[in-house]
């Protein structure tokens, strides 16, 4: 169930993720979760406290106690800076010092929209011509789908560590580190 | 409320200032704007848990801030851009208890002799203000070997050749040589270039209560989850553990009060808005050298030359592809450079009289590579070779790069103001930036650049290419006007030093020449900007500034236990 899109707008964002990291034997945004990944950051604040800053210092990966599930409360700077850039200003003054600022849930909420409740069973080229007619919104997705990917798994997408594995990458170290020899040697 | 000093920023220079006038008696308190991560200011034996090898968090959501969305700064290559060409984040180093100390890689190498007397030296240069320093290396010697000792500093004194004098050894061996910069050191060497260990502020053995870096590979852009690096930590604690001092995060010092003559305190707005002042006789400033010209203006303490000849770093970046692994991710991101690029030699005059300049300098040269997967995915285009080259990892696993921190020379045009119209969720103008480089660092980046290219196809890259920043349109790292503004987190020259009050700033012990009380502990007194780090020399001179304001016995503070 997602926290935050609707049933349908999560349908679209998959097959939308599909297109920009297609799923392969072993990668790919979806078997990822890259949809979760997006949906939670939309659906940060939620939870309390909000989910932004994973917690620290270590993941129990490689040791120590797991630490990265309990995200951070947020400064009053931070929680005002993430409210405008996930809700936008919502004609809030507070919010508007620089003007009114678009906040990425009704970026999403129209782009999906725009890009078609039917898009999941559109054949791939139909998709590729309506994902050409909206390029910011692709580039913002494309921006989170690198991040849900990559990024640690806490965030909820690099599900069991897949998007590291494909890449050839450790993830996070602490509190194992690399030896000398590790670091020296090819 | 009332303290001898208020010392505005908790990086580097400030808790270098804080350490000191906590030590010659002083009750400071320290006024960050960013949020607590690193110390408990009740019990400072106990550090921050927060920090992690967390690319998410630390790279693409300003963890330790400025966010560009509350906090901007404006750019502009130059009035005749207008108000300016974009707001968001220029030059941003962190705000957050430390400062840039805490998720910089920490690499800090001391100036050469020269670097304080480029005039003397080598000469002047047109459309700069090329100037020697009030103080020599001689001077700050000792200070260097007190910062080293005291935030803890991994080298080897005699590995470079091109350095100038110690008074005695680092305080630490050098940590392990990585992989990929052992290669480039051999491949450097066999073109007669001097590689040698970068003197990095990671301890490389237990050290001060601190444990020896395990070479996680998430050093730049990350604060250090087991707190091995030298970063203001260890400062800090010593001044908190005074008893003498206070920390105050998520406060944002808004204006300096004077009674005409001499400061009398500072206000500040805190987390929930509320304003007040703090008494104090004396305010540091060490809010970094685009924030404390800032500072200045909004307080209305003008000078002719206030925010002027504001320089960066010029970094030229050669990158080589590698047919193998050179796993960067291991280690310090940054373990070894070179100096070569330093010097005036025979090779930089003849470039620079092709190009009818007197001289040209570049600056030190790092020897890294990148362990940052979400962003080398950010690189690539989308679709179905996304996944394959991730696999391949062209930019990230297989690459190396030499990254030379070129020299910038001063120009009177470059410069931090208020900008006109955007604020920050305070409601304060924001710093704006007007920068463009001078002729001289785009010749001396021409110059080097073709040695780092020979280095790494030396090395056994199979492709290369030259990448700086700043840069212009047509070059490889352009990607729109942003691209014109310095990506260098060293920002130095805003608050200019000197004895002449009308072609400086601050006096020799960064003294303000307007009011009394009022003294500059960072990057903005530099004259020149020299190829290296700003940090080290930063922390040098704060400590010398609060021992003089303090009226300290410098021999004395020197001797730390
Ligand atoms: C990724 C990275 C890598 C780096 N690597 C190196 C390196 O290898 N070598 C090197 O020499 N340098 C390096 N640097 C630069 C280094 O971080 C800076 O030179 C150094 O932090 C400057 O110290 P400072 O104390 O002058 O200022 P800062 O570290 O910028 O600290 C100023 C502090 O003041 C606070 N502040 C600002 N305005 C206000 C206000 N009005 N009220 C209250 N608080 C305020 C800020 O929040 C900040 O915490 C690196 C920087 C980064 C970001
Ligand atoms: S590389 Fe070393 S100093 Fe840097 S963050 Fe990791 S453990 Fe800390």
């Amino acid at each position: 169930m997602p926290v935050w899109l609707t049933d349908v707008e999560y349908h679209t964002l998959s097959a939308v993720c599909d297109r920009l990291i297609p799923e392969t034997d072993d990668s790919g945004a979806c078997r990822a979760g890259v949809p979760d990944y997006v949906d939670g950051l939309l659906g940060a604040f939620q939870y309390d406290p909000p989910r932004v800053f994973a917690g620290g210092p270590f993941s129990g990966r490689h040791g120590g106690e797991p630490g990265f599930g309990a995200f951070l409360a947020l400064g009053p700077l931070q929680e005002l800076a993430w409210r405008m850039r996930i809700e936008g200003s919502a004609g809030l003054p507070e919010r508007e010092f620089n003007g009114p600022v678009v906040g990425w849930q009704e970026r999403y909420r129209r782009g999906l929209e725009a890009l078609g409740a039917d898009f999941a069973s559109v054949d791939a080229d139909e998709q590729d011509r309506r994902l050409e007619r909206e390029p910011e919104f692709v580039a913002l997705i494309y921006e989170h789908c690198c991040e849900g990917m990559y990024g640690a798994p806490e965030y909820g997408g690099n599900r069991g560590g897949v998007g590291w594995r494909a890449a050839g990458f450790p993830g996070d170290v602490q509190p194992r580190g690399w030896s000398d020899e590790e670091v020296m040697g090819p | 409320m009332t303290a001898d000093a208020v010392v505005v920023g908790s990086g580097p220079g400030g808790a270098s200032a804080a350490e000191v006038l906590t030590r010659a008696g002083w009750t400071v308190t320290i006024v960050e704007r960013g949020s607590n991560y690193l110390v408990d200011p009740s019990d400072p034996t106990q550090r921050g848990r927060d920090f992690s090898n967390d690319e998410i968090k630390s790279v693409h959501r300003h963890f330790l801030g400025p966010d560009p969305l509350v906090e901007p700064r404006t750019f502009r290559s130059s009035e005749t851009d207008g108000e300016r060409l974009f707001s968001g984040e220029v030059n941003s180093v962190p705000a957050t208890v430390g400062g840039g100390g805490v998720h910089a890689d920490g690499k800090v190498p001391r100036f050469r002799q020269d670097d304080f007397a480029l005039r003397s030296a080598y000469g002047p240069v047109e459309g700069t203000e090329v100037a020697d320093w009030p103080i020599d290396y001689a001077e700050l010697e000792p200070w260097y070997a007190r910062a080293e000792r005291l935030v803890g500093v991994a080298g080897d004194g005699s590995a470079n050749p091109l350095a100038a004098w110690r008074s005695g050894p680092y305080p630490m061996p050098p940590g392990p040589a990585m992989y990929g910069a052992t290669r480039s050191c051999q491949a450097s060497a066999r073109l007669g270039l001097h590689p040698y260990p970068a003197p990095t502020a990671a301890n490389s053995v237990e050290y001060d209560g601190r444990p020896a870096c395990n070479n996680c590979g998430f050093c730049a852009f990350f604060g250090c989850p087991i707190h091995a690096k030298g970063d203001p930590l260890a400062l800090l604690q010593r001044a908190l553990s005074s008893g003498r001092a206070e920390l105050l995060s998520d406060t944002f010092a808004c204006r300096i009060v004077t009674d005409g003559r001499r400061a009398t305190g500072v206000e500040v707005v805190a987390a929930d808005g509320s304003r007040r002042t703090i008494g104090a006789g004396a305010v540091v400033l060490a809010a970094g050298a685009v924030e404390t010209p800032r500072l200045l203006m909004l307080s209305g303490l003008e000078h002719p030359l206030l925010g002027r000849f504001l320089m960066t770093h010029f970094q030229t970046i050669a990158f080589g592809t590698f047919a193998e692994d050179l796993h960067a991710e291991r280690g310090r991101a940054v373990t070894h450079v070179h100096d070569d690029a330093v010097l005036v030699d025979a090779d930089a005059r003849r470039a620079a009289a092709r190009a009818g300049l007197p001289w040209i300098r570049g600056g030190m040269v790092e020897h890294g590579g990148t362990s940052l997967v979400v962003s080398e995915a950010k690189r690539y285009p989308r679709g179905p070779h996304h996944t394959k080259l991730m696999a391949s990892s062209p930019m990230r696993r297989r690459l190396w790069a030499l990254t030379m921190q070129g020299e910038d020379l001063p120009q009177y045009t470059n410069r931090v103001d208020l900008d006109p119209a955007v604020r920050d969720a305070r409601g304060l103008p924001v710093a704006r930036i007007t920068y463009r480089p001078h002729r001289h660092e785009l010749v001396a980046s021409e110059h080097h650049r073709k040695t780092l290219v020979r280095v790494l196809k030396e090395m056994g890259a199979t492709f290369t290419g030259v990448a700086t920043s700043p840069a212009a349109p047509g070059d490889l790292g352009w990607e729109g006007p942003r691209s014109a503004a310095p990506d260098s987190h060293h920002v130095m020259g805003t608050t200019r030093m000197g004895t002449d009050p009308k072609r400086s700033v601050v006096d020799a012990y960064g003294r303000l020449h307007a009011v009394e009380g009022v003294v500059v502990a960072d990057s903005s007194v530099f004259v020149t900007s020299a190829g290296y780090g700003p940090t080290l020399t930063l922390m040098a001179l704060a400590a010398r500034a609060a021992a003089a304001l303090s009226g300290s016995d410098p021999l004395q503070l020197r001797a730390v236990e």
